[in-house]
């Protein structure tokens, strides 16, 4: 079935295709879409699945960890302030080993109140032990989502996944996807498995209070999960191309990398602005290419490392920041290739809060790393003062001047 | 029901980690009994997660699962919602009895809002507040159930507010089961707690758990104390359906004058953490005040129940 719809009802397609049986959600801009399709679906197509409408987002991954915890296949979406929100569970759900799949829509954090698209929300939740998939396309997101079920009940991972997606430039466009029927879908994606529930026939006490003595080998258990991940996450891909159909990559999606010089290094749909950057690189007669960092968490060090140490130059773009370091993604992409090859790596920090990134920036500053103009700190392309900058500034220095701060 | 008709399985297994004459592990052990095996348990961050006893060891003879401190109400929405999944395709024969284990600080203060949003979705489980009227987990700091002049490691002069009556705030959420009790009387215990499993929807039932080392009193007076907070009218045994709230076993008696109202002195005096109302003196200001509140609500209780003697007492049918 084609269709063209939106990234948000996509989803509610992904969830309705994996047979998703306790949906747990509260509404936050610009996710509320995904939930209001599957509602819909429930009340008026017959998906069969219980829906709990949440008082908060700290109770929604409360209640999937309560029901994936019964052994049964669970799902949410959230962005932004809400996965902030539910930050505290986000460790507990990985920690207790429980496969559930969440979608992130990808928006900035306040204040001020902001909408639009950055990377910053789920980057800052990176080292709580979930798994994160970012998407580029409405297709990818689709299919992403599916395959993320099948990653997260791998019984070599058991850890929940979250698939993220640009804000409003993916969120709410229409794009055509390719929806595959269940039958196709039910072959690929096995019915629910756990390692644990609970269960009335085999009482078992889980999460309570662990000693130093056995903690590190809780969170080392972790550790290999992501590990094993990473060939988990290739498999999926590759089984769901044979199986449903589309591909978009494993861990990486690269363009034009085979004769590539300088590589571009970006993730979610900023990456596909940057495939049009290496078009006009390329056309301007530079051996540009692109990585595509499908998979944040596990990072593919060993992919970056093979596609990068050889290079003559490195451009990271984050949609998103460390503060007091540099984007994050540049961060890692100089610890994986660290020891490898001499390539500069550059890093440039663009399109927070839904600020506009076109191809002609990202290939001027392509064109600047290249020529060594760029220095090693962050680089900033998109920042300047605008007219009601000043405005406010002058609004306030009658309060600096009152509080002797000039 | 009487002591020795209770079953005599044990859910609640010996060896656990609770202090001496602790009121928690007294309240499971009633509890336990009343619901039986058929039960699936969540607890969220209290004493109860330590003295469960630690990894790999449970006391806690059903599943459990320990939980983050907000989070006691919606945990349950989720297991209430996947078990109703189960049921529907069959894989289990019947529905098992979800309870959530919380104490005061997981109940009046962090996990108010997931309790208020799961009773207003009308969420299926028991929830149980084991009230010790303190943090004492962490050491004893002061709650939202904290009584006024009681003394903790943060309101060392005793806490200048009275407590809220959460137990109130459930009735005003209009789910079908909230009650009160206390361990000074487990045959009323037992029976709420049998009446809750047979109910469905959001039931609430609040325990008060005097804790010895919390409120320091010796730890053989856990009952004692218990009891005199009923007979001071300090605790209020009640539970409440459809509408209608009924005073129950130590309560209803001084209500209905069959036994009398012990001065307030008597439960306060007897703890630690009141000593500053009696040495180096008296302070008649607060303890008139905290006698002052419980005449007050008895003779509302008193005047209502006579009320009712008079009026034709009709019959409430359960909502359809």
């Amino acid at each position: 079935m084609r269709l063209v719809e939106t990234g948000n009802h996509i989803v509610a397609h992904a969830a309705r295709l994996a047979r998703v049986e306790v949906v747990s959600a509260y509404p936050i801009t610009p996710q509320t879409q995904v939930i209001e399709e599957i509602s819909r679906f429930i009340a008026e197509e017959g998906m069969d699945c219980e829906y709990i409408p949440v008082e908060s987002e700290h109770s929604a991954m409360a209640a999937m960890i309560g029901s994936a915890s019964m052994g049964v296949r669970s799902f949410s979406a959230t962005s932004s302030h809400g996965l902030a929100y539910m930050h505290e569970l986000l460790h507990w759900a990985a920690g207790i080993r429980l496969p559930m799949v969440m979608v992130n829509v990808n928006r900035a954090m306040g204040p001020g109140w902001n909408i639009w698209c950055d990377y910053q929300d789920s980057q800052a939740s990176r080292d709580t032990g979930w798994i994160q998939l970012y998407c580029s396309s409405h297709q990818e997101i689709l299919d992403t989502t599916i395959q993320a079920f099948r990653i997260s009940e791998d019984l070599k991972v058991m850890l929940p996944v979250m698939v993220c997606y640009d804000a409003i430039l993916l969120s709410h466009s229409y794009m055509q996807v390719e929806v595959p029927d269940q039958e196709t879908v039910d072959r690929f994606l096995p019915p629910f498995r756990c390692l644990w529930k609970l269960d009335l026939d085999c009482p078992f006490t889980h999460g309570s209070v662990i000693y130093p003595e056995d903690y590190e080998e809780v969170r080392y258990s972790i550790f290999r999960a992501l590990e094993n991940a990473r060939r988990v996450i290739k498999a999926a891909a590759e089984e769901y191309r044979d199986i449903v159909g589309g591909y978009h990559g494993g861990l990486v999606e690269t363009y034009m990398m085979e004769d590539a010089e300088f590589a571009l290094v970006a993730m979610g749909g900023l990456a596909s602005e940057a495939r049009v950057a290496v078009d006009a690189m390329r056309s301007s007669g530079h051996a540009c290419g692109l990585v595509r960092v499908r998979s944040y968490r596990p990072f593919p060090v060993e992919e970056m490392r093979e596609l990068l140490s050889g290079l003559c130059g490195v451009l990271v773009l984050d949609r998103g920041v460390s503060f007091g370091m540099e984007g994050a993604l540049c961060s890692e992409t100089k610890a994986a290739v660290y020891g490898n090859g001499t390539a500069p790596i550059y890093g440039v920090v663009t399109g927070l809060g839904g600020r506009d990134v076109t191809y002609e920036m990202i290939a001027e500053s392509a064109l600047a790393a290249i020529e060594g103009r760029l220095k090693q700190e962050s680089h900033w392309p998109g920042v300047r003062m605008n007219e009601h900058h000043w405005i406010s500034r002058r609004g306030l220095e009658k309060f600096w001047k009152k509080e002797r701060l000039r | 029901m009487k002591l020795r008709d209770f079953p005599e399985e044990e859910l609640f297994l010996q060896g656990s980690a609770a202090c001496q004459g602790c009121p928690g592990s007294i309240a499971l052990r009633v509890a336990f009994k009343a619901l039986g095996r058929n039960t699936v348990m969540a607890v969220v961050a209290s004493c109860t997660s330590v003295f469960q006893s630690p990894y790999p060891l449970s006391a806690l003879d059903l599943p459990v699962i320990n939980m983050a401190f907000a989070s006691g109400g919606a945990v349950a929405s989720g297991i209430s919602a996947a078990a109703d999944r189960l049921v529907k395709r069959g894989a289990w024969e019947e529905k098992p009895t979800i309870l959530v284990w919380a104490g005061d600080g997981g109940t009046y203060d962090i996990g108010i809002q997931a309790l208020s949003g799961a009773a207003e979705r009308g969420a299926d489980f028991i929830y149980v507040c084991y009230n010790n009227e303190a943090y004492s987990n962490t050491g004893t700091q002061r709650s939202g159930a904290t009584p006024f002049a009681a003394w903790t490691t943060n309101t060392v002069k005793g806490k200048e507010e009275h407590r809220k009556d959460v137990a109130q705030i459930m009735v005003a959420h209009g789910i079908p089961y909230v009650a009160t009790a206390s361990l000074a009387y487990p045959t009323d215990m037992y029976r709420k707690f049998a009446k809750a499993k047979e109910i469905k929807g959001t039931r609430y039932i609040e325990i008060q758990s005097p804790c010895p080392p919390g409120w320091k009193f010796p730890s053989s007076r856990t009952i004692k104390i218990s009891r005199l907070a009923v007979q001071t009218g300090m605790w209020l045994l009640y539970e409440h359906e459809w509408g209608r709230t009924v005073y129950t076993a130590g309560t209803q008696r001084i209500i209905q004058g069959q036994s009398k109202l012990l001065p307030v002195e008597e439960y306060l005096e007897a703890q630690g953490r009141f000593a500053h109302l009696f040495r180096p003196q008296r302070d008649e200001e607060r303890i008139a005040e905290i006698q002052g509140r419980v005449n007050q609500l008895f003779e509302t209780l008193q005047f209502t129940s006579k009320m009712k003697e008079h009026l034709m007492d009709v019959e409430l049918s359960p909502p359809h």
